[in-house]
């Protein structure tokens, strides 16, 4: 009884303390300075038409190294937690049911959509909304598809090690060719910005964004592989 | 008006499902309802002028954090199962008590 009483407090608190940002809740009729800052510098700075991945890959790039770091440390731990030793065989033991018709059907029809518009996604980063991380997690739902349809199929190991070791070290490289052709690292002006709206402008934008796209397709295949058990 | 209108009827599904989620007895239903409570936030963003973040709410928080947790919970299940099954040997054997 004390104890619902005490949380019943504990949400009714929350709930005052942030009471004022429901007032201020909803669509902004202007963007605050910072914001029409960054608007009005990222086409002339960068010739990025989405402003948003302009400030995550250039702007906060350093930020997005880190996110990509931290994603990486989190497979890791997912990879060494979850091994066969530690987990144990699966319980029925290793027969799992077949998928269905329906599933597999729809894998292999949906598999070759889902990869090219996940690499669409962050191919397109610097004009569409999106990037890296959504089109890497579409990516991975086409591996998570096929992994739900072929029960005992696994992931290729090494492959999945070499793209992600790959892609990591290539984003920093570009971040490296940003001090060296341009103002500092992760400056995305060492490759030509070009004309606004062409698939080729923004500098390194695509590139980064297609790497970090890479990585995290990688990452996150590894982690449901990793999640799906029976690993030799 | 009208974005206003359908950002506050998202808001009140969002805590219905929410607090679905936590009442319900079925550990199925209550991580479907968590995602269900992503799907919504994901069309708030949507129609509050952010598709980065909409995107991304989209496909991590309802599409891969649901498999995560139906898969954690795929193995919870089978670990206790097992411990079960072993528990039972013992106390067949009659070779000390089971604890």
């Amino acid at each position: 009884m004390m104890r619902k009483v005490l949380v019943v407090l504990a949400v009714l608190g929350f709930a005052l303390a942030l009471l004022p940002l429901a007032y201020e809740a909803g669509v902004a009729g202007k963007p605050g300075d910072l914001a029409s800052a960054y608007l009005d510098r990222s086409p002339k700075d960068f010739a990025a038409a989405n402003v948003v991945t302009a400030i995550v890959v250039s702007y906060r790039g350093f930020d997005t190294l880190g996110e990509v770091a931290v994603l990486f440390a989190a497979t890791a731990g997912v990879g060494a937690l979850l091994t066969r030793k530690r987990m144990g065989p699966s319980a029925t033991g290793g027969k799992r049911t077949e998928s269905t018709e329906i599933l597999r059907t729809a894998a292999g029809l949906l598999t070759g959509l889902l990869v090219m518009f996940g690499a669409y996604i962050f191919l397109h980063g610097h004009l569409t909304p999106g990037g890296g991380f959504q089109g890497g997690v579409v990516i991975a739902t086409a591996v998570l598809l096929n992994l739900l349809a072929a029960p005992r199929s696994h992931l290729a190991h090494g492959a999945v090690t070499v793209v992600e070791s790959l892609s990591g070290a290539v984003y920093v490289a570009l971040g490296l060719l940003g001090i060296y052709l341009a103002r500092g690292f992760l400056d995305p002006r060492a490759l030509p910005i070009g004309k606004i709206g062409a698939l080729a402008s923004a500098g390194t934008i695509p590139l980064i964004y297609s790497v970090i796209g890479l990585k995290v397709g990688a990452e996150l295949s590894a982690i449901l592989d990793a999640l799906k058990g029976d690993r030799e | 008006m009208a974005i206003d209108i359908a950002i506050s009827i998202s808001g009140v599904l969002m805590i219905a499902a929410a607090i679905g989620a936590v009442l319900t007895r079925s550990l199925l239903v209550s991580i479907i309802l968590s995602g269900g409570v992503s799907l919504i936030a994901s069309l708030v963003f949507l129609l509050m002028g952010a598709p980065d973040v909409a995107m991304t709410e989209a496909a991590i928080g309802s599409g891969l954090t649901t498999i995560v947790f139906l898969y954690a919970m795929a193995r919870s299940k089978q670990t206790d199962d097992e411990d079960a099954d072993e528990r039972m040997e013992i106390t067949s054997e009659g070779s000390g008590g089971a604890s």
